[in-house]
């Protein structure tokens, strides 16, 4: 019987090694902050580090550990000393770990600023970036410039692991200050995602369990945290497969091979073939040895088209609905990697994806302090610095904006002469739009609209008593999604009552007709992709109900912005409460008409006990999550 | 936000293996895959007749024979050549033979001269410009720092300055006439991603990974299995019988065997989940002077 259970527990166990999901991350920082210790310490405590390198790590530590001869597990990952003759200690070194829920793969990044370069790879691929802080240091100028860099490179999630815990003694006031600074920063940096944790490398704090040490920390240890994270992969993209290779064993089969960058693809679909703008048809999605109902962004398959149209490598095989762009000059962010500048002018091998084309760096435009994010001036790059450049190429490509997507937007450049990597960067837009090039008008829908947005259409419908602050935080929220790069628009009662809905009093009918029409119009602006903001006092439930029905569930957020009457009677901003208590003003909410509050709201705010700013922090989060 | 459907850690390591794969066929004048007949050359080969399908694999596979592998492997490797429709190299270095080489006594020798030497000759007489191998990061800490295309220069040699940096997997294959590629497309699976998918795709490897009654002998502290008469016992050594299977394969008599009863896959992936012995413990030829992996790699082994 306990053999029959050990083999279901095995069994199970292996279904579930097999079902795992990857995460990738960056480890940034330097040995001074502990960062192998960490990495080092968490595999061990982890239990995933083989029992004859334990051994021989604690034989090591008595002779060259750091440690004073106690256990130094930074030694689990520290290369060889032959390294440091070949001066690669500054490459990144990638680590693998797993547990049943997740396998890990790790950029462990160095940390000096002269090392900036060798974060691009690591970079580049990663969905999470850890940035170490120590404790007793705080936010440095390396902080930011870690942050900027996975900023640079376009990863959404950073964790702060503030490490050596210990030696502040634990104090949950330091931590909350520096946390508070760290998630800020990344903000600025426009990285969505930011948090923070209290370790200490040393003593194994909130590594794999709970430290009692800090009592006070409430959020998941390091590793419950990176087994659980939620990552948002390639969101909903429209398809498009840059062309690796043309398979044509014979006369009956061409196919074209490719790993999907974006969306999904399946027979019958209708494709474009860029840069040419040759429409056709798939006809064979072959995975493998086997044919595919279809398939999905990051598989490696091979198409088979209708038509006999010449594709190549470096073609990209897209949805003529949302096509990559097509252009051959760039505005671009560069990070050179080479000891010999860049000039701009010399002519370099550029690779995007599959493609390749000659390039040159017509004018930068300016430098980028890592550290500070200022302008400067340049007229040439030294290895490790960053610019904006205009890039041109002497063909036309199809891409997309790094943002939208990383294979399709990051490139490198590779000298001609000495055959190295030189530089590598991340397309920002085209400059010049190639008009020559057409594709077949398709209905555009409102998911299309969207995606090309990169985001989900909602309505955000605030409702409060007048003075609440309604439109006060209805404005922050949209300032904050503009700036993450949302596409917004604001509907303000007070402002539409001016324009659209001026015919409308306040009698019970000129009220539904008021939000009927507010409504319709939000509706709209949706299917425009849109993210609408309706601010309106919209004080009966019937009313809001009549505009969820018309947006539909799912679409629809109620944001309830809740505050006392007498708070907001006090602020009085218009000087309305005084003059309906004087009995200028009929049927005014609150005083002469009642508002009925909502019953279950999606958001509920309390403006007389959160700042603006929090209220509309918590709004952004709750959208964007 | 709506989420694409996540794939599994197999899936994705899969799709960039084959991607690696087509870049090096797409991009290199003359590839070849060294095929060593372990599991992750068979875990390569599968890979490979993936990413061509249906045409056959565009690129031969080279095997640098030592003449001291195991039978059970010679056989494995013909007939899966044979079954697979791939076109198969063998190389033997037969000035290294004509000298002789003594893997017993002299096992550093032996590998240079028979492996090491071997395959550089077999690359340069070819003139293979990218050889694709099976050797993953988390084998040695020596490699937690190599790139998926390594650069090779003159005679073949790793030079650690000159590897270059790969963003967004984007891999520079550009090449003065005197260097060549090392290509590596499981550099990011680790021995357990590797049995893992071996189990889920079915793939065949050579039986002697599995537990079986075979010939034992014990020498330098290392447990042997007999495979033919070039090893004489010596006084106090005695052929035993036992249950054991191999967690890499190499030269007969260069690969420890290890006791277990694992028979099947399942049985030899709970025993990795089990025993948390790094890989490479059972190779005798790693049993060198910690830096040794480092030394090889520069002489151009891998």
């Amino acid at each position: 019987m306990a053999v029959a259970n050990d083999i279901t527990a095995l069994a199970d166990r292996l279904a579930a090694l097999q079902s795992r999901d990857t995460l990738r991350f960056a480890m940034c920082g330097s040995v001074d902050d502990g960062k192998s210790t960490l990495l080092g310490r968490l595999l061990a405590e982890a239990g995933m580090v083989p029992e004859d390198r334990l051994a021989q790590m604690v034989r090591d530590s008595k002779t060259h550990g750091t440690q004073g001869g106690k256990p130094d597990y930074s030694l689990l990952l520290d290369g060889l000393e032959a390294e440091r003759e070949q001066g690669i200690t500054i490459d990144v070194a990638w680590r693998y770990f797993g547990t049943d829920k997740r396998a890990f793969i790790v950029a462990d990044c160095p940390g000096h600023a002269q090392y900036t370069r060798n974060m691009a790879s690591g970079a580049s691929s990663a969905e999470l970036g850890i940035v170490l802080v120590d404790a007793r240091a705080g936010v440095l100028t390396q902080t930011r410039r870690h942050t900027a860099i996975l900023a640079m490179f376009g990863v959404q999630h950073v964790l702060f692991a503030v490490n050596k815990l210990d030696l502040i003694d634990y104090s949950p006031a330091r931590y909350h200050a520096i946390e508070q600074e760290c998630v800020k920063l990344a903000h600025d940096l426009g990285i969505e995602h930011a948090d923070a944790i209290p370790v200490s490398a040393i003593n194994a704090d909130n590594l794999v369990v709970h430290s009692p040490n800090t009592p006070w920390y409430t959020g998941k240890p390091l590793l419950q945290y990176l087994e659980t994270i939620k990552i948002a992969r390639a969101v909903d993209a429209a398809f498009a497969m840059p062309v690796q290779w043309v398979n044509r064993p014979d006369h009956t089969f061409r196919g074209y091979a490719g790993v999907v960058a974006g969306g999904r693809v399946a027979p019958g679909n209708e494709v474009v073939v860029l840069p040419s703008g040759r429409l056709s048809r798939v006809v064979r999605v072959v995975g493998g040895d086997t044919d595919l109902k279809n398939a999905e962004a990051g598989q490696a398959v091979t198409l088979t088209l209708t038509d006999q149209i010449d594709v190549a490598r470096g073609d990209v095989i897209a949805d003529p609905a949302l096509p990559p762009e097509v252009a051959s000059q760039f505005a671009c962010h560069l990070l050179w990697l080479d000891d010999t500048a860049l000039l701009p002018g010399r002519r370099y091998q550029m690779k995007l994806a599959t493609c390749t084309a000659g390039a040159q760096v017509t004018e930068i435009k300016h430098r980028i302090d890592p550290d500070t994010q200022a302008h400067l001036a340049a007229t040439r790059l030294v290895a490790n610095e960053i610019a904006y450049c205009n890039l041109s190429l002497d063909t036309d490509i199809a891409y997309r904006p790094y943002r939208e997507d990383r294979r399709l937007g990051g490139f490198i450049l590779v000298d001609r002469e000495t055959n190295a990597t030189v530089g590598c960067g991340t397309l920002d837009f085209g400059l010049r739009r190639d008009s020559n090039v057409r594709w077949q008008q398709l209905d555009v829908d409102r998911v299309a609209r969207s995606r090309i947005k990169g985001q989900t259409p909602r309505c955000l419908w605030f409702t409060g008593l007048s003075g609440a602050g309604k439109s006060t935080i209805a404005n922050l929220v949209e300032r904050r999604l503009l700036a993450d790069g949302f596409h917004t628009i604001l509907l303000d009662g007070d402002n539409v009552r001016h324009g659209l809905n001026r015919d409308l009093g306040f009698t019970d009918v000129d009220r539904v007709e008021n939000i009927r029409r507010v409504a319709e119009v939000a509706k709209l602006m949706m299917d425009a992709g849109l993210i609408v903001l309706v601010s309106f006092i919209s004080p009966f439930r019937a009313e809001r109900q009549l505009a969820r029905d018309l947006i539909g569930e799912g679409g629809f957020m109620e944001v309830f912005v809740d505050a006392p009457l007498a708070v907001c009677e006090e602020r009085d901003v218009k000087g309305l409460y005084a003059k309906a208590r004087a009995g200028e003003i009929a049927n005014f909410t609150g005083i002469g008409s009642p508002y009925e509050a909502p019953e279950r709201p999606e958001i509920h705010l309390h403006s007389d006990r959160q700042s603006a700013a929090d209220a509309a922090a918590l709004v952004v989060k709750l959208l964007t999550e | 936000m709506k989420v694409a459907r996540l794939h599994t850690h197999l899936d994705r390591l899969e799709a960039e293996s084959i991607r690696i794969m087509r870049e090096t066929v797409a991009e290199c004048r003359k590839p070849v895959l060294l095929y060593s007949i372990g599991k992750d050359s068979s875990v390569l080969l599968h890979l490979l007749l993936k990413a061509f399908y249906p045409a056959k694999p565009p690129l031969p596979m080279l095997h640098v024979n030592t003449t001291w592998k195991f039978r059970e492997m010679i056989e494995f490797r013909d007939r899966i050549a044979r079954e697979k429709n791939v076109d198969l190299i063998e190389h033997i270095n037969q000035e290294g033979l004509r000298q002789g080489t003594d893997p017993v006594n002299d096992a550093a020798r032996h590998t240079y001269v028979m492996k090491t030497v071997a395959l550089r000759q077999a690359l340069a007489e070819h003139g293979f410009d990218a050889a694709i191998g099976g050797a993953r990061r988390d084998e040695d800490p020596a490699r937690a720092k190599e790139r998926v295309f390594s650069l090779r220069g003159a005679g073949q040699r790793w030079e650690p300055r000159k590897q270059r940096p790969e963003p967004w997997g984007l891999y520079n294959t550009r090449l003065a006439p005197d260097e060549t590629l090392r290509v590596f497309p499981l550099s990011d699976w680790t021995e357990l991603d590797v049995w893992l998918y071996i189990r889920r795709e079915g793939i065949e490897v050579v039986p002697l990974y599995f537990a079986k009654e075979r010939p034992t002998f014990v020498r330098n502290n290392a447990l042997l299995v007999r495979d033919d008469d070039r090893v004489p016992l010596e006084p106090g050594e005695k052929l035993v019988p036992k249950t054991v299977r191999f967690r890499t394969l190499g030269c007969w008599p260069l690969t420890a065997a290890v006791e277990s009863d694992a028979a099947d896959l399942d049985g030899i992936i709970a025993e990795m989940l089990d025993t948390r012995q790094s890989e490479r413990a059972g190779r005798i030829i790693d049993l060198d002077p910690s830096d040794s992996m480092e030394r090889k790699k520069r002489e151009g082994y891998f």
